[in-house]
């Protein structure tokens, strides 16, 4: 059994397809492209896939992972081209590795994710976007109320924003031209940020709950409509193998690594 | 990024946007600039059960194989959007191109079932075409309706240009053809449908008249364009082996009804069951060839990556290549992951082989469909199942390992009396009875008798087409009897029994005969806010009861009333090569209980033989072969 990791994005109008369905169209683009996939045991085998982490509908990236087991497989970049073939433009796989046995899934290795949140053409800007959302970071906390089923829980997001900018050169310290490409939508007003949020079993920020936070700091509420939010990579702490939610948890400092360079 | 109609927004707020993207796989990408016509296929549902449908992919794939043509897809908007689009004014769209449907050429229609009529009158109204087909100009799109439903398209021609009686592959081509002729040489609406009435299948309703007697039957029905034939002539595709079928089935991104391959193995049914209009209006029966269907398999699994596939016709077990067809598909397939469906085979122990290779034993259930519940009324119906049968069939499964049972029932059919209908209750416990006969040991826990029954609707073109339908009370009625017998059985803890609703059932008989008055009841009820009639949730009796009220029509007729032989009937007019004489002669028949044999057994002389092919010229086989 080889375990593989698959790296892919959905843009365009592939945002309004909700999850279960993203898994449903795997499964039947690994069937067209002839993929020899690993089925479970029983009479009704299923494909043995796992993704990574769920983006809502709406939603847009350039980073979403799949870990699939394959009987066989001729090569990581043969496999892509095959599936490519088969797949919409506006979903397309950008890398496949192969994992070693022991690795862990995608899912539980998660430990944070990147962010670009920009406002829709149309929609109110918010004045001094950028000022704003500086003061609103430099704050000594940042408050939030998280509903569950049966209580309300305060936390604190501020740390478990560990970085942000409003350029992708500064966001990740390197030039454009030497930057991926993205397929972020753009929009003319400009008026964007770039957010790295904990993600994971243990904690999990959406930017979504950043962004109403800042509204709230500015007075305002906060319209999902007016907002495109677009996952720019999910990543493992090398530092924090189970899991553990740093900086609280190990103690030790974050080692973020993509997805894709985890568990080789 | 691809154009979408709908904002983000719009999309983000409603339920399941996927319904309104297209981008489907294997969904056809043309340049509508670089087309002649521009043909928007509309099956009047939701997304979900419009792309489960197999006659649309075979249309779409049908119409894009021609270069001229461009063909998309339009399905009814859901409650939410339509709401949406009315506030904001936004004109329905086809998927493909997510262009506006009233700047296309054709809006053709699919006719399933008669609950989809009012969802017609909301694509027409959302796509700003005039609902009256009389008020359309120029520029409006031709509306062409087809399906089953246009074997009796009276209720509904007011609101279509032209009906298509009969199968989609023969005469599309012609009628396409005919458009762009009539386009160059510059001629109108009229000129075009005229050409259209002379093409044979199709059907102008403005070009005939219906007078009526003063109690409401129909007095005449005349020309009154002399471009149009008297009779309409069904369409029948013969040779279905050397005809259009798609390669590359669309693959919706959403979940579908019908999330599947599906493959149509033969069209027709040798039956003659007397209720049924499907296995009357498509003889006769004719068979793909093995070849055909093992090598479309093949491609559509592999273009669609499907991980099912059916085998879809009125009668599987009658394909005569059945049991090769089904192995070469668990052969070829079965290692793959790949599911195989099989929907109505009858029971016997070829079934129950293959059924136990397919799927879990302990998680499928059995289906008889006896109709009826007693012999006697099994004969009226032409229904060739026995008790024996469906005794022995379920015996053999019950020691292969299975113990869940469902039986399909109809109330409500000619002659039936409260003996029948006790017949339905008696023989779901003597399939439970039959199972307790096996020792403990050997059993696999306790029985599971799911019986259904749905209400027994007269359609035309069938030899209960002059028949008398019940009445909303006295199915209500039937129905309380036979669930208090239910209760008095041995076994009633193992029986569960389903209802279908009444009130639905008594509209789709209004329909189903139905003539021209009604066009302005449906009118009248879409405008007061009836849609999705076929929905349980939105479906509001009341309202339709007011209409007809209103409209001066006492809907019994239609519906409880007792044809003569010589009435002049709404559909006498299409020659779905079945004759009266011989639906008559099947309904006196049936009258006393008499038994036609199946086309294979003994030509009955129906009149399907004037189509030139199927069954009507196999070699006739041995007596009692095949059965």
């Amino acid at each position: 059994m080889i375990k593989a990791r698959v790296k892919f994005n959905k843009s365009g109008t592939m945002k309004f397809i909700g999850h279960l369905d993203v898994m449903r169209y795997f499964q039947k683009a690994i069937r067209r492209a002839d993929i020899d996939v690993a089925y479970s045991q029983g009479f009704s085998p299923h494909q043995l896939l796992s993704f990574a982490s769920p983006l809502g509908v709406g939603l847009t990236s350039d980073a979403e992972y799949m870990d699939v087991q394959l009987n066989s497989l001729s090569s990581p970049e043969d496999m892509k081209q095959k599936m490519n073939a088969v797949m919409s433009m506006e979903m397309q796989i950008l890398e496949i590795t192969t994992l070693a046995e022991s690795s862990k899934p995608a899912m539980a290795a998660l430990a944070a994710a990147d962010y670009l949140v920009s406002l829709k053409d149309g929609y109110p800007a918010v004045p001094d976007f950028e000022k704003r959302f500086q003061e609103f970071y430099n704050q000594e906390s940042i408050l939030i109320t998280k509903k569950t089923k049966k209580r309300e829980i305060q936390m604190d997001l501020k740390s478990y924003i560990y970085k942000y900018a409003y350029t992708r050169e500064s966001f990740y310290g390197k030039s454009e031209e030497t930057s991926a490409i993205t397929t972020a939508q753009e929009y003319k007003n400009g008026q964007k940020v770039y957010l790295q949020l904990i993600c994971g079993s243990v904690v999990n920020i959406k930017p979504e709950q950043v962004m109403e936070a800042f509204l709230a700091y500015l007075g305002e509420s906060y319209n999902p409509f007016a907002y495109q939010i677009h996952r720019m990579e999910l990543y493992a702490d090398t530092n924090a193998p189970k899991g553990e939610a740093n900086p609280n948890g190990c103690g030790k400092e974050r080692h973020l690594v993509p997805l894709s360079n985890y568990g080789k | 990024m691809k154009k979408l109609a709908l904002s983000d927004e719009i999309l983000l707020k409603i339920e399941k946007p996927a319904r309104y993207i297209g981008n489907e796989v294997n969904c056809v990408v043309k340049n509508p600039e670089s087309v002649d016509i521009r043909f928007a296929m509309c099956f009047p549902d939701v997304y979900e059960i419009g792309m489960s449908h197999l006659g649309i992919q075979i249309l779409y794939d049908m119409f894009n194989r021609r270069d001229d043509v461009y063909c998309e897809r339009v399905y009814s908007p859901w409650i939410d959007l339509d709401k949406i689009m009315r506030e904001q004014k936004i004109p329905l769209f086809a998927l493909e191109s997510q262009d506006p449907v009233r700047d296309f050429d054709f809006l053709g229609i699919t006719l399933q079932y008669e609950m989809c009529y009012t969802n017609i009158l909301q694509i027409l109204d959302l796509a700003e075409i005039p609902i009256y087909a009389k008020e359309r100009g120029e520029d409006a799109p031709i509306v062409i309706g087809g399906g089953p439903c246009a074997y009796n398209p009276e209720p509904i021609a007011d609101f279509f240009d032209i009906f298509y009686i009969g199968e989609g592959e023969t005469v599309y081509d012609e009628l396409l053809d005919a458009y762009k002729e009539n386009k160059k040489q510059g001629a109108g609406r009229l000129s075009f449908l005229e050409r259209a009435a002379q093409i044979e299948g199709l059907y102008v309703p403005q070009f005939y008249e219906t007078s009526y007697h003063e109690d409401g039957t129909i007095a005449s029905f005349q020309l009154i364009n002399s471009h149009a034939p008297s009779l309409i002539k069904k369409q029948a595709e013969m040779n279905l082996s050397d005809t259009v079928y798609p390669q590359k089935p669309l693959v919706p991104l959403i979940k579908v009804t019908q999330d599947r391959v599906v493959l149509e193995i033969q069209r027709g049914c040798i039956r003659g069951c007397r209720f049924c209009q499907a296995g009357m209006i498509y003889r006769p029966i004719r068979e793909r060839s093995l070849d055909f269907l093992k090598e479309r398999a093949y491609e559509m699994l592999k273009a669609t990556g499907h991980e099912e596939i059916s085998l879809s016709s009125l009668s599987s077990s009658d394909y005569s290549h059945l049991q090769e067809l089904v192995y070469f598909l668990i052969d070829e397939f079965g290692t793959k992951g790949v599911n195989i469906s099989l929907p109505s085979l009858r029971i016997d122990a070829f079934a129950l082989e293959v059924m136990s290779k397919v799927q879990d034993v302990r998680k499928s259930s059995l289906t008889f469909a006896p109709e009826a519940g007693s012999q006697r009324l099994r004969d009226v119906i032409n229904k060739g199942l026995t008790e024996e049968i469906i005794l022995k069939g379920a015996m053999e499964a019950f020691q292969g390992g299975w113990n869940r049972v469902k039986l399909y029932f109809m109330l409500g059919l000619p002659t039936e009396t409260e003996e029948d209908i006790e017949g339905i209750a008696v023989l779901s416990d003597k399939i439970a009875r039959e199972y307790y006969t096996i020792p403990k040991d050997q059993r696999n826990g306790k029985v599971q008798i799911v019986s259904s029954t749905s209400f027994f609707v007269p359609k035309p073109f069938t030899p209960f087409q002059w028949t008398r339908m019940a009445t909303g009370e006295e199915f209500l009625e039937k129905q309380r009897f036979l669930n208090g017998k239910m209760r008095e059985q041995l076994n009633a803890k193992s029986i569960k029994y389903n209802w279908h609703e009444a009130e639905v059932t008594t509209l789709e008989g209004i329909f189903a005969r139905g003539d021209r008055k009604l066009c302005q009841v449906i009118y009248d009820a879409y405008k007061d806010g009836c849609i999705y009639d076929a929905w349980s949730e939105y479906f509001d009796y009341g309202k339709w009861l007011k209409h007809l009220e209103a409209n001066g029509i006492d809907y019994r007729f239609y519906t409880s009333r007792e044809r003569k032989k010589e009435e002049i009937l709404p559909w006498d007019f299409i020659d779905a090569g079945v004759t009266k004489d011989f639906l008559w002669q099947e309904y006196e028949q049936a009258k006393q209980g008499a038994v036609t044999p199946n086309c294979r057994q003994k030509c009955a002389g129906c009149g399907a033989m004037t189509f030139g092919g199927g069954v009507c010229f196999e070699p006739r086989r041995k007596e009692g072969a095949n059965d």
